[in-house]
């Protein structure tokens, strides 16, 4: 009989794949094992093995095919029995059941920039965040020959993330430089050779690793140039994933906004889109600073358009009215800002027009920004993912109620992630998290509605 | 083996790695200890013996400075490891190679040659200070002599220093950085991190253990499985050699050839430099973790300033001009005590410049 071989899902977070090659032809007698074919996703290129043996009888999906859906037949194998043919479920390396993949990722909601216009007749193409943060660091490598990368599997593995697929060839091994697993020794590293004059940018694979160099991002890179009196300068970048991803539980998931936030001496940014993403890591790359660039793997492989430009670069500071609205304000930043979106479209169809405005860099906060949006709705919801206590949301109340009172017409509302360390089940990983429907319930309410 | 057509008595590989392949370890202490004295010219020698005898007595006088209440804070003095400081800065290449130690910091500017009124000044706080009083005693930076601190966490300049190595080797600039740290830094753990990745990349730094007995309170014995310093790069491939920290020129000659071993691109060293501490860890210190006797036995028979002193005689200078040389940096340091008492301290504006360079 003939058995289906489907497109495997490889990470808890595919959707999708290249069908990048095939290792056999019809006719290949394949045993158990045996390699089949390449998939290719944003993330990672995987190997997909058969599970059984038998006669490769045609092959549906032919190599270089992209985009192939999970669950896709791809190829059709023989076992030589004679029973009724039945669907057959590939090889898939990683365990993924239907209940664990996550939300399609969908075309993000369309953003309406209000901030200083491109120059006439730029042209947009789609960018996904990652190729934007990778070509954001190869733009920058390129124009300061201080720049480099260093990180635990940046060069050979191209990123653990794929984020720095491409530099090690064209930049060679002395300036994107693999480190053994040694946050804190790679971390304070970095730190030292840019008080030492060059441009590091230092990827923590995720930032609930670089907990172990929290020292050095703090009291060193953050504090030296205030005890010095301004004489030791440290312009480093330390950049990776920061927040929740999909089921990787609570040690893995955890968002660090706020830790940072709080330091005098960093900045601190936290892009949503492809075009913020590039423009504010150059200018990160580009400071006098040291800068802390958190990223979030969700939105990673998303798509978004972004200006066709020979050096787009986006000033640190300044927020951005993703969508304006007269009704009340929502504030967010990175993957906070798509659900906001959302939750503007839902509230729009119920006559309710919520601005929506990313905060995009942490510290300095775009206090102005935030007031003068206040200032225009009258009503304030912070949306983040991440804890509530002592938050970035909390910090936006407080700036509310301090400089922003008489403009209040309801209690400033915060929703945040549930209070707890992130669990694996993935019903209770569901409800932990912010998600859209939270907040139209909490605008509904500053509403009246 | 029989095909090889070699006798049975030959060593197998197995058997004849462990010490073939250790003898680069070695290689240095075994050179060093051919030749433990560096050939100091008259002019060399005095220009030590001065640079030892400002660090004491600057040392000295900031102690009386903080019984006075002018110097706040910790203050870590270095009297007693004058040795190691001047010594080892007196081999680097002035804007070239790099420096960078912990929080017991004053000794290692002045071995430098900066105006020591403007280190007294930051001690007492004063906007006159190296660092504009926002650093003190902990944090001064030279970035003009490429000393880059002054760091107040135990263990940070190790992780920092290879990272200013980093920076050489990334220039090209043939420079070399000297990392110092204590005995009781010895321990953290990013050191070994550091060792690894230095030693991976063959960076260019020396990492010099000042081993000065105590950890605050702590004495080696009582904090360290591996008390032979030296030894804790081995597993990285680092050379270790161990050094008498009390003697300027044995210092001075262990710097010599650590310095032409790192410079030829053979990647870091690790040096143990033997010295002691006699005043407490820092100003607020119980002294009941040692005798009297201890530290009156090292300042009776192994100061490093005496040492040099009797030297110099020995070598034909007199009595007088000796004393005309430790007159003369008295002065000096009465000078930068009083400069450190009058001069204005920062204008309030001053708290709050320098968090960031530039303005979003």
């Amino acid at each position: 009989m003939s058995v289906e071989l489907k497109m495997p899902a490889l990470s808890p977070t595919m959707e999708e794949g290249k069908l990048a090659r095939w290792l056999v032809n019809v006719g290949d007698v394949v045993k158990s094992g045996d390699i089949l074919a390449e998939i290719e996703t944003d993330k990672a290129t995987m190997e997909f093995e058969a599970v059984d043996e038998g006669t490769i009888a045609s092959i549906a999906v032919p190599a270089g095919t992209e985009g192939v859906k999970v669950g896709t037949v791809i190829a059709m194998i023989d076992d030589g029995s004679e029973a009724a043919p039945k669907a057959k479920s590939a090889a898939a390396p990683a365990p993924a059941p239907a209940t664990t993949v996550a939300a399609p990722e969908k075309p993000a909601p369309a953003a309406k920039p209000v901030e200083a216009p491109l120059p006439a007749g730029t042209n947009m193409k789609m960018s996904t965040v990652r190729e934007a943060l990778r070509d954001a660091m190869a733009e920058e490598m390129r124009r300061d020959s201080r720049v480099f990368v260093m990180g635990e599997e940046v060069a050979e593995y191209h990123g653990a993330y794929k984020v720095t697929q491409g530099l090690l060839e064209e930049f060679g091994p002395q300036r994107v430089i693999d480190t053994p697993i040694t946050e804190y020794g790679f971390a304070g590293i970095g730190t030292g050779a840019a008080m030492g004059g060059l441009r590091p940018v230092i990827e923590f694979m995720t930032f609930n690793f670089a907990m172990q160099a929290i020292d050095h991002i703090i009291n060193s890179a953050a504090k030296t140039n205030y005890m010095s009196g301004g004489q030791m300068r440290c312009p480093i970048v330390f950049r990776g994933p920061n927040g929740a991803a999909h089921r990787v539980g609570a040690q893995h998931s955890q968002n660090y906004a706020s830790w940072y936030a709080q330091v005098p001496g960093l900045v601190v940014i936290a892009p949503y889109d492809a075009a913020d993403a590039k423009g504010l890591l150059k200018s990160a790359i580009r400071s006098e600073d040291p800068v802390v660039f958190l990223e979030n793997e969700l939105i990673y492989g998303r798509s978004f358009e972004a200006p066709e430009l020979d050096d787009h670069v986006v000033p640190i500071g300044k927020a951005r009215v993703m969508r304006e609205g007269r009704d009340v304000t929502i504030v967010s930043y990175s993957i906070g800002v798509g659900l906001a979106l959302e939750a503007a479209e839902v509230l729009a169809a119920e006559g309710i027009e919520a601005e929506v405005l990313d905060l995009r860099t942490l510290r300095p906060l775009d206090t102005e920004a935030v007031l003068t949006s206040l200032a225009k709705t009258n009503r304030l919801v912070v949306a983040e993912e991440g804890w509530p206590t002592c938050s970035i949301a909390s910090e936006i109340v407080a700036l509310c109620m301090e400089q922003g009172f008489d403009d209040l017409d309801a209690p400033v509302l915060r929703v945040c992630n549930e209070d707890v360390p992130l669990p694996y089940a993935a019903n209770l990983e569901k409800v932990a998290l912010i998600d859209a429907g939270r907040i139209v319930a909490a605008v509904k309410k500053v509403c009246h509605r | 083996m029989a095909k090889s057509g070699k006798t049975s008595d030959t060593p197998t590989p197995a058997a004849s790695a462990a010490p073939a392949d250790d003898a680069p370890l070695r290689a240095l202490q075994e050179a060093y200890q051919a030749a433990p004295l560096f050939a100091a010219s008259d002019d060399q020698l005095l220009r030590f013996y001065e640079q030892m005898v400002m660090i004491r007595r600057f040392e000295e006088r900031a102690g009386q400075l903080y019984g006075l209440g002018l110097i706040g804070g910790f203050c870590h003095l270095y009297i007693g490891q004058e040795a190691v400081a001047v010594g080892l800065q007196s081999a680097l290449v002035p804007a070239k190679d790099s420096v960078i130690t912990g929080y017991r910091d004053h000794g290692h500017m002045l071995a430098y040659g900066i105006d020591p009124k403007v280190i007294m000044a930051e001690l007492t706080g004063r906007a006159a200070g190296i660092s504009h009083g926002k650093g003190g005693s902990m944090h001064m930076f030279s970035t003009e002599h490429k000393f880059y601190g002054g760091h107040g966490i135990v263990g940070a300049q190790v992780s920092l220093g290879t990272g200013l190595a980093f920076a050489h080797k990334y220039r090209g600039d043939g420079g070399v950085c000297v990392a110092y740290f204590g005995d009781g830094a010895a321990n953290q753990g990013q050191v070994y991190e550091s060792f690894n990745m230095a030693a991976l990349w063959k960076l260019p730094i020396i990492y010099v253990i000042e081993n000065n007995q105590y950890a605050m309170g702590t004495a080696v014995k009582r904090s360290s499985a591996e008390t032979h310093f030296y030894r804790r790069g081995t597993a990285f491939r680092i050379p270790g050699m161990y050094v008498d920290g009390m003697d300027v020129l044995a210092v001075r000659q262990a710097a010599e050839q650590a310095l032409e071993f790192v410079r030829a691109g053979n990647g870091p060293v690790l040096m143990e430099l033997n010295t002691y501490r006699y005043r407490g860890h820092s100003m607020s210190d119980p002294a009941k973790y040692r005798s009297r006797e201890e530290v009156q036995e090292k300042r009776d028979h192994h100061d490093p300033i005496d040492h040099a002193k009797a030297e110099l005689l020995a070598r034909g200078l007199s009595e007088e001009k000796v004393k005309d040389i430790d007159k003369r940096i008295r002065a000096i340091v009465s000078e930068s005590a009083d400069f450190a008492e009058n001069t204005p301290e920062p204008a309030l504006d001053e708290l709050y410049t320098d968090v960031l360079v530039e303005s979003y």
